[in-house]
C-alpha cells in the first residue's frame, strides 16, 4: 500500500483525475448521442472537437514533416537529432486526430465509407485521404525507432533505403492536408468574418502550420528535457527560432496584403469582439514572438526562445479557434460554448498525448545523446565571433 | 423531366401553417408548430409582424453547396429538382449543416446513430406527377408548384405588374447560382432573415479552385523536391569528393617530403 501512494505523484493523479471524467463524457457521448454530452446544434454543427482536436491537432503535427524537410530534401544533417520526435510528435498528433474523430462523426463506424464511396469535389473527401495516407506514411517514418529497438536491423535498413521518397510524399501529403484544412472554410464566405475569411485561407493555414511545426519542436525539446533531464540542442533549437522568424514574418506581410486586396482594414480597426481577438491573435501569437526572436540574444537564451516557440502555439490555436468558431459565432447567432464533457474529451486527448510521447520517449531510441549544452553554445558563438571577424577583415 | 420548382409570394401568405402540416403528413414527422428548422420539421412558418409570414424550407440549389461538400456524396440534385440525401451513406460529419448558406440541414442529435434531416421536395410524389405536399395544401396560392422556367415567368410577370407592391427582386432566381424553391416579397429580404450576401455564383466554384490546385501541387510540388534533393545532396557529396582528394594530395607531399 505503501509503495502504491509514494508512486501516486501529483501528475500521475491528475491523469486519472482527467482519464475518469473524459470516460464518463465518452460513455454519454456513444450511449445518448451527441445532442446530450455537447453543446452542438443545427446552428452551430461544428464545435470544440473540430475547432481544437481537428484543426489544431493536425497543424501542431506539422513539426515532423517540417523537419524531415530540412534534415533530407535541404540536406542540412545538423537537424537529425531532433528529426525523431518530431516524427513522433507528428506521428501521435496524427493518431489522436483519428481518435478525436471517432467522437465527433455522428457515425464514426462508417469511417470507412470515405475509401469506397468518392466525392472528388468535396474539401473534406480531400481531407479523410490525407489523414489516411499521411498517418501510414508517419507510421512509416516512425518504424526504424522501432525496428532499432526491437533490434530488427535488417527493417531498419530497408526503412533506410526508401527514406527519400517517404519523405517527398510525406511532405506533398501534407502540404495538401495543412492547406486543405483552410480549404474547408472557402465555402462559407457569408458566414465567416471578414477578418479571417480570405481566399487565401488554404495558404495561410499552410504558413502557420509550418510555424507552428518549428515552435512545437522547441516546446517538446524543453519538456521532455525537464522530464528525462535532458540537456537541450539549444544551438539548433536556436536556428530552428531564425527559420520562425522568416515564417512568420512572411505571414505576416502576405496577412497584411491580404487585407488590403480583400478592403478589409476598416474591420481591423473597428472596436468589435472580433477584432479585440483578432489583435490577440496577430499581436500576441505572431508580431510578438517574431520581434524577440529576432533578437540573437532571446534566441540563445533557454527561456527566451520556449516562451516565443509557447507564444508561437497559443497563437496558432487561436488562430484555429478564430477561423471555426468565434468567426462563425456571429453569423450563426447560436451563442455556441463547449460543454464540460466536449472539454472533458479533448483534455483528455490531449493527456493520452503526453503520456504516449513520454512512454515513447523512455522505452524507444527516440531522443540521441546530447552533447552538454555549455559546449554546444560556446560553439555557436565562436562560429559567430570568427564569422564577424573575417567580415571585417 | 422539366425542372420542377416552387414559388413562394410572401405577400399573399396568411400564417395559417398548412403547408407545415402537410408536410409533416406526408414526411411522417410528428406533430408541432415550430418557428425553427429541425429535425421533426422540414419546412415552417415564421411570424415578422405586420401581417408578414415567411416560409423556410430547403432551397434545393441548382448547384448545390451539400452535393458539393459531402465527402461520401450522400447528397445528390436530381434532374427534376429536388436535393436528395442517402442516410446509408452518411458519416456524419455535418459538413453539409456547416456549409449550406441558407442553413438548412438539420441534425437529429440525441439518436445514437444520427442523420440529418431536410426536405425533400417529395421526390416521390413528383415522380407520380403530383405537385409537393405543401404547395398542394396552401389555400391561397402564396406556395405554387411548376416548372422552374414557367414560374420565374410568372413571377416576373407579377413584378412588372405591380411594380408598387413587391421588392424588385427575386430571391433564389441568382443566389448561389440559382435554386429551385423562388420567393417574392413585399419588404426587402434582409429584413426578413434571407441571407443577401451571397455571391451570384454556385458556392462549390469557391472549394473548386483550391481543389482543382492538387494535381499541379502534387506534380510541380514533387518534381521540385526530389530536384531539390539531388542538386543539394550531389553538392555535398561532391564536397566530400574535394575534401578525400586533399587529403589524398596531402598525404602524398608528406610522403615525398
Amino acid at each position: 500500500m505503501k509503495k502504491l501512494l509514494s508512486q501516486l505523484t501529483f501528475w500521475r493523479g491528475l491523469l486519472v483525475l482527467l482519464l475518469a471524467l473524459g470516460l464518463y463524457a465518452t460513455y454519454v457521448r456513444f450511449t445518448q448521442g451527441l445532442g446530450a454530452a455537447t453543446n452542438l446544434s443545427d446552428q452551430f454543427p461544428w464545435g470544440l472537437w473540430i475547432g481544437f482536436d481537428i484543426l489544431c491537432g493536425v497543424g501542431l503535427a506539422a513539426g515532423g514533416f517540417t523537419l524531415c524537410a530540412i534534415v533530407y530534401i535541404f540536406n542540412l544533417k545538423d537537424f537529425k537529432p531532433i528529426v525523431r520526435p518530431a516524427v513522433l510528435t507528428a506521428f501521435l498528433g496524427y493518431l489522436l486526430v483519428i481518435f478525436a474523430l471517432m467522437y465527433d462523426l455522428g457515425r464514426p463506424f462508417r469511417i470507412w465509407h470515405a475509401l469506397v464511396m468518392w466525392n472528388p469535389n468535396s474539401v473534406m473527401f480531400e481531407v479523410a485521404w490525407c489523414v489516411m495516407l499521411y498517418t501510414t506514411v508517419l507510421a512509416l517514418e516512425f518504424s526504424p525507432v522501432l525496428f532499432e529497438g526491437l533490434g530488427w536491423m535488417k527493417a531498419v535498413r530497408v526503412m533506410r533505403a526508401i527514406t527519400i521518397p517517404l519523405v517527398i510524399i510525406g511532405v506533398l501529403l501534407s502540404t495538401l492536408h495543412q492547406s486543405s484544412l483552410g480549404s474547408l472554410f472557402l465555402i462559407v464566405p457569408e458566414k465567416l468574418h471578414p477578418l479571417w475569411y480570405s481566399s487565401l485561407l488554404p495558404v495561410f493555414f499552410f504558413l502557420s502550420a509550418l510555424g507552428v511545426g518549428c515552435a512545437m519542436v522547441i516546446f517538446e525539446s524543453f519538456m521532455s528535457s525537464r522530464a528525462f533531464k535532458r540537456e537541450i540542442e539549444m544551438p539548433l533549437l536556436s536556428q530552428l527560432g531564425r527559420v520562425m522568424v522568416v515564417i512568420l514574418l512572411i505571414y505576416t506581410v502576405m496577412k497584411i496584403q491580404d487585407l488590403f486586396d480583400r478592403h478589409a482594414f476598416a474591420a481591423v480597426f473597428t472596436l468589435s469582439l472580433e477584432s479585440t481577438l483578432y489583435w490577440i491573435e496577430m499581436g500576441f501569437g505572431v508580431l510578438l514572438p517574431m520581434i524577440l526572436l529576432s533578437f540573437r540574444k532571446v534566441r540563445l537564451q533557454q527561456t527566451g526562445l520556449f516562451v516565443s516557440a509557447l507564444l508561437v502555439v497559443i497563437g496558432f490555436v487561436l488562430n484555429r479557434m478564430n477561423v471555426s468558431i468565434t468567426g462563425m459565432e456571429g453569423w450563426a447567432q447560436a451563442g455556441y460554448f463547449p460543454s464540460w464533457m466536449e472539454i472533458a474529451v479533448t483534455v483528455m486527448i490531449v493527456a493520452l498525448g503526453f503520456t504516449a510521447f513520454a512512454l515513447a520517449a523512455r522505452y524507444l531510441p527516440v531522443f540521441p545523446k546530447a552533447e552538454p549544452e555549455s559546449q554546444a553554445i560556446e560553439a555557436v558563438h565562436l562560429r559567430e565571433e570568427k564569422l564577424a571577424l573575417e567580415m571585417m577583415k | 423531366m422539366a425542372r420542377k420548382a416552387m414559388l413562394i409570394d410572401i405577400t399573399l401568405c396568411v400564417g395559417c401553417g398548412l403547408c407545415r402540416d402537410a408536410c409533416k403528413q406526408a414526411n411522417g414527422l410528428p406533430e408541432g408548430e415550430e418557428t425553427k428548422l429541425n429535425a421533426n420539421a422540414y419546412t415552417v412558418v415564421q411570424d415578422w409582424g405586420d401581417n408578414t409570414f415567411v416560409r423556410r424550407v430547403c432551397m434545393h440549389c441548382e448547384n448545390p453547396t451539400c452535393v458539393s461538400v459531402c465527402p461520401v456524396g450522400a447528397f445528390t440534385k436530381t434532374a427534376a429538382g429536388p436535393v436528395l440525401y442517402d442516410e446509408e451513406k452518411c458519416i456524419g460529419c455535418r459538413y453539409c449543416m456547416q456549409a449550406c448558406p441558407f442553413q438548412v440541414p438539420t441534425y437529429t442529435w440525441n439518436e445514437t446513430s444520427p442523420r440529418v434531416r431536410k426536405c425533400i421536395f417529395c421526390h416521390e410524389r413528383l415522380a407520380q406527377g403530383l405537385p409537393t405536399a405543401c404547395s398542394e395544401a396552401c389555400p391561397t396560392g402564396a406556395t405554387i408548384f411548376g416548372d422552374r422556367d414557367e414560374l420565374i415567368a410568372e413571377a416576373q410577370k407579377r413584378l412588372q405588374e405591380n411594380p408598387d407592391k413587391y421588392v424588385n427582386h427575386i430571391y433564389g432566381l441568382q443566389e448561389a447560382g440559382g435554386t429551385s424553391v423562388l420567393f417574392l416579397s413585399a419588404v426587402p429580404f434582409e429584413k426578413l432573415g434571407f441571407p443577401t450576401n451571397l455571391p451570384n455564383q454556385p458556392l462549390p466554384m469557391l472549394t473548386w479552385n483550391a481543389l482543382s490546385k492538387i494535381p499541379n501541387i502534387v506534380a510541380v510540388g514533387g518534381t521540385a523536391l526530389y530536384g531539390l534533393w539531388w542538386i543539394v545532396n550531389r553538392r555535398d557529396e561532391i564536397g566530400k569528393l574535394h575534401a578525400k582528394l586533399k587529403e589524398m594530395e596531402e598525404r602524398d607531399h608528406s610522403g615525398e617530403a
